[in-house]
């Protein structure tokens, strides 16, 4: 058990990302209205909301930079994922060979 | 639990900005010492910073059909304590409200407090209270990463229910509906932050266990245990 435990717990990370998207089914459009989005960021729903309850609410501030496309977006997403992995690669690769190197000597 | 630029009153920015300034401040003092007197520790540093770098990043699909992301910050709140996450916070929270049009500029303050902050000190609360209940290591580290992600979601809700609440239900109304959105979506994904905190734990006790003692994140039992076996 110890010994696949972080598989394990990996594993239910994976398993807990792919069950929503096979639960959840896109709803059929009502006829004559545009396809229903699934999947969308919970903040932009907030956002949504907050139009909702206060109809009369205009954000007084914008965005002094934004993603020219989804794509720029994804790639700085993915910038910030992409360093903070690497970091953690780095640390875990020179950890890994300290222990090699202390059990051969 | 990025409350989007422009969508909060200018007085809740300002009250938000000011209530996590002090954290912030007293942040930046504590990694400064860190950096300074334990050397030692500035690669687990790294580690915690790392990791919230990758985690808010990630945006996963949840049960409701939305997606969300965690925030990674209950790792180095249970190492170093919960106050040098607001700084750490701040700089992934602002490298997304510049560049990304994630978040915002005039909203980093509500933002900060509940990702940051309130989340982090969450995450330490809990992992201590799990240890004294006598709860094992992984477990405690679980509750508190999951349970800390969860609270930086409530805390969003409430921020956006304080500012505004619904013309019927008021307060509470508006908390059900905006928690509605983000705590329910978050739960799934906060037990995926707990178990991948659980994870870099593991490597952590492997690898880095001298420094584990030193900063007393490992005591009790456990500790005990593993250190009659070295």
């Amino acid at each position: 058990m110890k010994r696949y435990q972080n598989l394990l717990l990996l594993a239910a990370v994976v398993v807990l990302v792919v069950l929503p998207l096979m639960l959840v089914q896109k709803p059929e459009p009502a006829p004559g209205q545009k396809e229903v989005e699934i999947f969308t960021g919970a903040d932009d729903q907030a956002k949504n909301l907050v139009s909702q309850i206060q109809p009369n609410y205009k954000p007084w501030f914008e965005p002094l930079l934004e993603p020219p496309s989804d794509e720029i977006a994804s790639l700085l997403f993915s910038l910030q994922a992409a360093l903070g992995a690497g970091f953690l690669g780095y640390w875990l690769g020179s950890s890994v060979t300290k222990a090699k190197a202390k059990r051969m000597s | 639990m990025h409350i989007m630029e422009g969508f909060l009153p200018a007085s809740h920015c300002v009250g938000w900005g000011l209530a996590s300034l002090p954290f912030v401040g007293y942040g930046v003092r504590v990694v400064q010492k860190i950096i300074r007197e334990k050397p030692q520790q500035r690669m687990l540093l790294g580690v915690a910073t790392a990791f919230t770098f990758v985690l808010s990043a990630l945006k996963m699909p949840s049960v409701t059909g939305s997606c969300s992301h965690p925030t990674g910050t209950g790792l180095g709140a249970i190492l170093f304590g919960p106050v040098v996450m607001a700084p750490i916070g701040l700089v992934v929270l602002f490298f997304q409200a510049l560049l990304l049009a994630h978040g915002g500029l005039t909203t980093l303050g509500a933002n900060v407090f509940s990702m940051a902050i309130v989340g982090p000190f969450a995450a330490y609360g809990i992992f201590r209270l799990s240890e004294n209940l006598g709860l094992s290591f992984g477990v405690s580290v679980f509750l508190a990463a999951a349970l800390a992600d969860l609270m930086t979601y409530v805390t969003t809700s409430i921020q956006l229910a304080l500012a505004f609440p619904d013309p019927v239900g008021g307060f509470w109304g508006s908390f059900a509906k905006f928690a509605g959105i983000f705590a329910i979506t978050q739960i799934p994904l906060a037990i995926s932050e707990g178990l991948l905190t659980v994870v870099v734990f593991n490597a952590l006790k492997k690898f880095n266990y001298q420094e584990l003692r030193e900063m007393k994140v490992m005591q009790g039992q456990e500790g005990r245990a593993q250190e009659v076996r070295a």
